[in-house]
């Protein structure tokens, strides 16, 4: 056949897996593999881009390259909003029990605490900010993809009642997948409470400033994170109340690449502003600023 | 009777029974009085068994049933004179929502509802009663005119869940939710929420916020729906029946959890069996409930919703026992 006459050889020279195990030369063997100490590099989940881990931290856990916000701890959070040393928690000792005996829940809430270092999906407590005291309530993504239930909504009211109590403002940094299923009708209900609370807390003339990080979604979108005087995400944050996959699912459409996100919700006037991490203690601070009149007077 | 469940095959096939039987003995004229009395006797004995004993699944089945009444049908028989009232003055009139005036005994009142479909026509112009912003931005503009002139409010929740879809996150549909929550809240008139099908996850609570909540016999009431859950937990949303069962999703589950105050009881074999009977049983319920939130003035109102949603929960404090 003609075409045999331009048959490719399909002849490869192989390389084994591990170079320096299989050259015998004794050099090769006893030099020791270059290792990298697990967390001295991170590689940013958009852009690809590997940077140091401590080069990351100084920048705030933005990626240097494309300007991703990675997601934050709730005590990283913390450390990065509030003047050192004046954050005061509360209401640390109310955590989840398994109210439903729902499978595998209690298990997962082991394993929950253990990932993240914390008891709960949200840290509470007061704090300053350049010097002006709040109350803060700080959810975080890494303990039960940051669910509400009972025990969040219970933590997220107090603090609303506090800040009610003692005048103080409220920011919220909202992060979660939503109502936590394992609760079921109990987490639906803290969206309600939390709302509750949010609406005699804004009778009273409270500030309650909300911050959107990515990503927050359903039960908690749908309550209080959407509720604050002046609503403020983090660039690229996703948020919104269904899911993208389920919304393709219902109208059987691509959905385009940036729905949900801080930019696309503020084009759909859901939203105050963005704000970049860097800047982001700093337009609370003059927020606030413009609010304390009041109690001076 | 049309639309038997599964679970109620077996008084399906002895009715057949007793309907040939008695049908044979008009034929050949003889006399099966002796046995089909026994036979009666036998379904009423099995009718007890089955309906006494409704597992979560089977509610789940009753609660999704296609002929059970809908917020419409409900209305009918509950009130009279109902004038509905269309529109949020924003963007539209969400379909899926239903509200105007009605009477309750003679008082004017504010309804407002979830409205799936009669079919599939009535369906898709109603996105099976899922709503956009825009119908909870019309139910919230009702109970703002029923809080102007002193009106109760009565909700009827019956929903798979706010429709997910790119519009309605555009127009803001968790801000409309949350919006709800925090505005039913602070309402200066009594509010009454009944659960009359399915109350899915924020959907349902959007129109859920009340002095008093109450649920149909067969009702649900979940975070999320029982097929979305399976499909978390156990990639198959076919187990939608035995994420019913953990679920904790009927009536009498939710108050056990003074999630809800009341129970409406239903005629024997479900809503659908009889909408006068089941219209009847709520407006007696909301009669009862409505007269007991009367001698509350408007601060009283806003204190007692907010005391009964502030005690929802379950969690333990270190530093205490669980409080449950």
């Amino acid at each position: 056949m003609f075409k045999d006459l331009f048959q490719k050889k399909r002849k490869y020279a192989t390389l084994p897996p591990d170079r320096s195990a299989a050259n015998g030369s004794p050099e090769a063997q006893q030099r020791p593999k270059r290792e990298i100490p697990e967390g001295l590099m991170n590689k940013c989940s958009k852009c690809g881009a590997i940077q140091y881990s401590k080069e990351l931290e100084k920048n705030l856990k933005v990626c240097p390259s494309c300007g991703h916000h990675m997601r934050l701890n709730a005590m990283e959070r913390i450390a990065m909003i509030l003047d050192e040393g004046s954050f005061v928690e509360r209401d640390d000792d109310v955590v989840s029990i398994d109210p439903l005996l729902f499978p595998g829940y209690a298990g997962k809430l082991e394993e929950q605490k253990l990932k993240s270092g914390l008891k709960e999906a949200v840290v509470t407590g007061e704090g300053a900010i350049n010097g002006q005291p709040v109350a803060v309530a700080v959810m975080s993504f890494d303990f039960f993809s940051g669910s509400m239930g009972s025990a969040v909504g219970e933590k997220i009211t107090r603090i609303i009642e506090h800040a009610g109590e003692y005048h103080l403002p409220l920011i919220i940094f909202s992060t979660s997948g939503g109502a936590r299923m394992q609760e079921s009708i109990l987490s639906l209900m803290q969206m309600a409470k939390t709302s509750a609370a949010l609406g005699h807390f804004s009778e009273k003339g409270g500030l309650f400033l909300s911050v959107i990080t990515d990503p927050t979604m359903g039960g908690v979108s749908a309550s209080f994170a959407m509720l604050g005087d002046i609503i403020i995400a983090e660039p690229g944050a996703m948020f919104g109340f269904a899911g993208r996959i389920v919304i393709e699912q219902t109208i059987r459409q691509k959905l385009p690449e940036d729905f949900q996100t801080a930019e696309f919700n503020m084009q759909h006037g859901q939203l105050d502003m963005v704000v970049h991490r860097k800047e982001m203690k700093t337009t609370l601070g003059k927020l606030i600023g413009m609010h304390s009149k009041k109690e001076e007077l | 009777m049309a639309g038997e469940l599964a679970f109620e095959q077996p008084l399906v096939e002895l009715r057949k029974k007793i309907d040939e039987l008695k049908q044979f003995g008009q034929e050949k004229g003889i006399d099966f009085s002796d046995e089909i009395a026994r036979l009666e006797e036998r379904h009423a004995q099995l009718q007890h068994e089955i309906y006494t004993n409704v597992t979560p699944a089977q509610k789940m089945h009753l609660a999704r049933h296609h002929q059970r009444p809908t917020t419409l049908d409900l209305i009918s028989h509950v009130f009279t004179d109902f004038v509905e009232l269309h529109g949020d003055r924003m963007f539209g009139d969400d379909l899926a929502i239903v509200g105007g005036l009605a009477r309750l005994n003679g008082t004017p009142v504010t309804v407002i509802g979830h409205q799936r479909g009669k079919d599939t026509k009535d369906n898709i112009a109603r996105f099976f009663g899922s709503p956009h912003p825009e119908g909870f931005r019309k139910a919230l503009r009702l109970m703002q005119q029923a809080e102007k002139f002193g009106r109760p409010i009565v909700t009827f929740i019956d929903t798979k869940g706010a429709y997910p879809g790119n519009t309605a996150e555009e127009r803001g549909q968790s801000e409309a939710i949350a919006r709800n929550l925090r505005d039913m809240a602070m309402l200066k008139v009594p509010v009454i929420c009944v659960v009359i099908g399915e109350g899915g996850s924020g959907g349902a609570l959007g129109l859920g916020v009340g002095n008093r909540v109450l649920m149909l016999e067969n009702a649900i009431y979940a975070a999320i729906s029982p097929n979305g859950a399976a499909s978390i937990l156990w990639k198959d949303a076919s187990k939608a029946d035995q994420a019913a069962e953990a679920m904790k999703i009927t009536a009498s589950d939710l108050l056990e959890m003074n999630v809800i105050e009341d129970i409406v009881p239903e005629p024997k074999g479900g809503a659908h069996r009889d909408y006068e009977a089941t219209g009847l049983a709520i407006k007696d319920a909301l009669t009862r409930h409505l007269d007991e939130l009367s001698v509350l003035d408007a601060q009283g109102l806003i204190t007692d919703r907010y005391e009964k949603f502030r005690k929802i929960g379950q969690y333990a404090s270190e530093r205490t026992l669980p409080n449950s």
